[in-house]
Formats: structure tokens, C-alpha cells, sequence
């Protein structure tokens, strides 16, 4: 907020609680009072992404259930020997925790935005984008070692063939949102070392003054794709 | 309370949620490493996942901190899914039971009218 928020009976007397509801969403011109709207509406986009990942899980909840033809075991498919020995799920964890641990460096990022250290933030977020590349890295060695198994997404030699269809669609769809936010992830580190958000710089597209406001809203989005994919793990993988 | 407006999480915080979503994504998949069966590996693993997704969306996302309005805008559509997955379930029931009558291997020769 640039300006002071204007003197009214609402801001004199806060309501608490669901009254607070009521007040926000019965109010004029704004409903949600002192979110910045970027905000807001990436909240809002997120929500549309939940119901898109969430009609794809269900969708993949259906065929297998519906399927006569067994379903091949995740634990063995995603198998790696490792000195010899069978690891279920070797490659999967990994990427699991390299997410993990992006959601911590991401999480830095935005605390160290607040405090306004340039060079903090900047290292955090590029941490952040090259975490997010070895993971896309990683689902690109699964996916090779699949296709030359003979799984398409439509046809699967090891058993119903929806496998390939959910596993291909899923990952896939999940791969390009960690691509999209690694791309968003070096602009914004870029940005920040360019001191772009300290003088307000306009945005090369919208024209909007820089502010720290933009690592937090990416935030949102960095840390939904890790929410997506503690689902897609539990329900796909481990199933 | 929740909704107090710029109030952020302390540094501790983030490092104990996070450090927290390591164990749990561990032990979500020791029940797959040590191969539990049954209701015990369905029931850890829903309660892990839940777990998880709570702690990101609550700490990581800020969601706390949040107005009351915006929590209730955000969380309360989502549930909608629910139903999806109560009519997807039945579906897949019904489809699985069908393929049984006329694909599976006891199953009539198909009638061409």
C-alpha cells in the first residue's frame, strides 16, 4: 500500500471472526482489504490449477479401479540396482526431496525479500531454479527409461495400458509447471540482481514498479507445485 | 490473531516445517520400502499426504496469515473434488463390474444384433 488506508468506521472498527467474512465480502470495490491484488489473483489461479490436477488424479483414480487388467507395481517399475541392489522407488525419492528441499531454499528467498537483501535473495532463488532443473532432469531419465521399456501413453507391455496414459499425462503436466517456474524463477532472480524491485523498476511487459512483492507471489506458486507433487508421489507412486 | 495483517513466520519456523516435511515424505516411503499392507499402509499414507499438503499450504503458503475471507475463497471450493471423487469411484465400480460381465475370460461370446 502506497497510501495510508483512508479513515472509515470499517477500519476504526475491525470486525473479527466470521463477522470479518461477512464484512470482506459484502464490501465495496474490494473484497479482500490490504491484499496486494497480485496476490490474490495468483491465489485464484492456483485455485483453477487445484481442480485441474485434482480432476487428473481422480480421472487416474477411475481406470485403475475400473481396469480387469493388473495394474503394474510403482514400487518395482521405478526400481533402480544400486550396488547390486534393488532400491523401489530410487529415483523417485530423490526427486522428492530435491523438491523438498526447494520449497526450504524458495521459502528463504521470500524471508530474506522482506528483509530486502539483494544478494541473499538472489542466491536463494537461483538454488531454487537449479533444483527445479535437476528435478525436471531427473523425470527426463524416468520418462527415457520408460519409453524404451515400451510403455506409450498408449500401450504397456508390464500390464494395463491406462498406466501409461495416467503416468505420461500426470508427470507431464506436472514436468511443464516446474519448467514454467523455473523459467519465472531465473527472470525473478534476475530481476532482484539487477536491483530491479529496490528502485521500482517498470516490468519489460505489464509496466508494473519492481517490488519484493513478486518473490512471494512466485513463492505461492513454487510451493504448489511441491503441494501437487506430495499428491502425485503419494497416489501415483506409492499406491 | 490469524488474520492480522504483515505478520510473517520466523525463520524458525520455516526451518522446523520444513526439516518436519522431510520426515514425512521419508516415512511415506519406508511403508512402501518395508511393503505394509492393507488398511495400515492406505491409512499412513492418506494421513502422511494430508499431513504434508496441511503444513505446505498453511506455513510454507502463508495461509495462516491470511485473511479470513481469502482461506475461506481458497479452501472451501477445492472441496467440491470430493464429489468428482465420489462419483468417479462409483463409476469405476460399475465400468469394472461390466467388463467383468462381458470382456472377462467367463464371460458370453458378444452378441452383434
Amino acid at each position: 500500500m502506497t497510501q495510508p488506508a483512508p479513515t472509515s468506521t470499517a477500519s476504526v472498527t475491525a470486525p473479527e471472526g466470521l463477522e470479518s467474512l461477512i464484512a470482506d465480502f459484502s464490501s465495496d470495490q474490494r473484497a479482500f482489504k490490504n491484499v496486494p491484488w497480485a496476490k490474490v489473483m495468483m491465489w485464484i489461479f492456483l485455485l483453477g490449477d487445484t481442480f485441474v490436477f485434482g480432476s487428473f488424479l481422480i480421472g487416474y483414480m477411475n481406470v485403475r479401479m475400473s481396469t480387469q487388467v493388473p495394474w503394474p507395481h510403482p514400487a518395482e517399475v521405478f526400481a533402480l540396482t544400486v550396488g547390486g541392489k534393488s532400491i523401489p522407488l530410487f529415483l523417485v525419492i530423490i526427486m522428492t526431496f530435491i523438491l523438498t528441499f526447494s520449497c526450504g531454499t524458495m521459502s528463504l528467498a521470500i524471508n530474506y525479500g522482506f528483509r530486502k537483501d539483494r544478494q541473499k535473495t538472489f542466491l536463494m532463488l537461483l538454488l531454487t531454479a537449479l533444483l527445479g532443473a535437476s528435478f525436471v532432469g531427473m523425470q527426463a531419465i524416468e520418462w527415457t527409461k520408460l519409453i524404451h521399456e515400451g510403455v506409450r501413453p498408449w500401450a504397456n507391455p508390464m500390464g494395463a495400458v491406462q498406466f501409461g496414459a495416467s503416468f505420461f499425462m500426470i508427470t507431464g503436466f506436472h514436468g511443464t509447471h516446474v519448467t514454467i517456474g523455473v523459467i519465472f524463477l531465473i527472470i525473478t532472480a534476475i530481476k532482484v540482481l539487477r536491483g530491479d524491485l529496490d528502485n521500482m523498476r517498470p516490468g519489460f511487459l505489464t509496466g508494473r514498479k519492481g517490488s519484493y512483492e513478486i518473490v512471494e507471489i512466485l513463492g505461492l506458486y513454487w510451493h504448489f507445485v511441491d503441494l501437487v507433487w506430495v499428491f502425485i508421489f503419494a497416489v501415483f507412486y506409492l499406491w | 490473531m490469524a488474520n492480522e495483517q504483515g505478520q510473517q513466520p520466523s525463520l524458525a519456523t520455516y526451518l522446523k516445517i520444513w526439516g518436519l516435511l522431510f520426515v514425512l515424505s521419508t516415512a511415506s516411503y519406508l511403508v512402501v520400502y518395508f511393503d505394509l499392507q492393507g488398511y495400515l499402509r492406505w491409512s499412513l499414507l492418506i494421513a502422511f499426504m494430508l499431513l504434508q499438503a496441511g503444513l505446505i499450504v498453511s506455513v510454507l503458503m502463508h495461509m495462516l496469515w491470511e485473511r479470513l475471507a481469502l482461506m475461506y475463497a481458497i479452501l472451501v471450493p477445492p472441496l467440491l473434488l470430493l464429489t468428482l471423487l465420489g462419483i468417479g469411484a462409483v463409476e469405476a465400480d460399475y465400468t469394472f463390474m461390466t467388463r467383468g460381465t462381458f470382456f472377462g475370460p467367463s464371460s458370453p461370446p458378444a452378441q452383434h444384433p
